[in-house]
């Protein structure tokens, strides 16, 4: 029940969000929508997820956008009738719902495929996963079993997602870093 | 012209004087509770990335409650882009390490710090800590350099 009215909510948020026109307003919404998606997580039992989705999604994206949005502006460009009802504009709309409409239904078909949810004989329950479970905290003697794989089985995995995120900094100190000449 | 500026500034000091007073009075705890997260990852949910998260977070509070030149003064860009580069190389620098000690890249259990069980825990501490310096430090890297300056200094 309650997991059907968060779902309810996200619904909600993520379509307030695209409509909003003040896009400060869209952006504390999207801060919504990730906090509840962390919600979600809590209650798949997915602690370590819903961590990161709460730091991540909810507090430092919207805090970036919100610095984005202080270099442009903060109102959405405002269509006029006349705009809106040109033909070409007509066809974009309609090109990108049934675009929309087909990766939907394409989405949806590949779910009927998926195990059961929490399925213990799906084939990714049954191939590292008792592994990790019965000898993670012998191997690499770490009680939780989300860093073992992180920084122990997966070690080389994270290093190359540390290495990605100081890229993206060394990239945007390159590309926008104003230099003061002395 | 001045003094009519210096006017100007010490209104806008009082407008934001709540803002200022509990964004300076949380900070703190958001880095004390960012430095849990990171240390504690390997018994609870957190680690080094969502610490390092919520530590570039509590200095970006900081930074939107006080303007960037505030900011700066606190943090400069040279300690900031150092310690960008510092995560990094506490990450490979363990690996190597492990290398050197015998094991393959990465393989924390040969480190020579006693028992295979502590050398392996503290290997893992480690690489926790550097990805948290290069999380937090990458965060307030990209807020500085994509928040707008005048936008954030004119309560200042």
């Amino acid at each position: 029940m309650i997991d059907v009215m968060l779902l309810l909510i996200i619904v909600v948020c993520a379509i307030f969000a695209l409509f909003m026109k003040d896009l400060l307003s869209a952006t504390i919404i999207l801060g919504i929508y990730s906090f509840i998606m962390a919600t979600i997580f809590t209650r798949l039992n997915a602690v370590d997820v819903a961590f990161t989705e709460a730091s991540v999604g909810a507090g430092i994206t919207s805090v970036l956008m919100i610095a984005a949005l202080s270099r442009t502006k903060r109102y959405e460009y405002h269509y006029t009738k006349l705009q809106r009802r040109k033909p070409s504009a007509l066809f974009l709309k309609v090109i990108s719902l049934l675009l929309v409409i087909i990766t939907g239904a394409v989405l949806v078909y590949g779910t009927i495929d998926m195990p059961e949810f929490g399925d213990p004989e799906a084939p990714a329950n049954k191939h590292v996963s008792p592994r990790y479970i019965a000898e993670s905290e012998h191997e690499t003697s770490e009680k939780n079993i989300v860093t073992a794989v992180l920084a122990g089985y997966r070690g080389y995995d994270t290093l190359g997602e540390t290495t990605v995120i100081f890229t993206a900094g060394i990239c945007v100190i390159l590309l926008l870093r104003r230099r003061i000449n002395t | 012209m001045c003094y009519i500026a210096a006017e100007e500034k010490d209104k806008h000091m009082r407008e934001h004087i709540i803002i200022r007073i509990v964004s300076k009075f949380f900070c703190p705890f958001i880095q004390l509770y960012a430095f849990y997260v990171i240390a504690h990852g390997d018994l609870g949910p957190g680690g080094g990335f969502q610490g390092g998260v919520i530590l570039g977070a509590s200095i970006i509070l900081y930074v939107i409650a006080f303007g960037m030149d505030e900011g700066r003064k606190r943090l400069s860009q040279k300690a900031s882009d150092i310690f960008i580069s510092t995560g990094v190389l506490i990450y490979a620098g363990i690996g190597l390490l492990c290398i050197l000690a015998g094991g393959a890249f990465l393989e924390y259990a040969e480190l020579p710090l006693g028992s295979h069980h502590l050398a392996s825990h503290l290997g893992i501490y480690g690489i926790e800590i550097g990805v948290g310096i290069t999380v937090a430090f990458v965060m307030i890297t990209i807020f500085f350099e994509t928040a707008k300056k005048e936008r954030f200094d004119r309560q200042s």
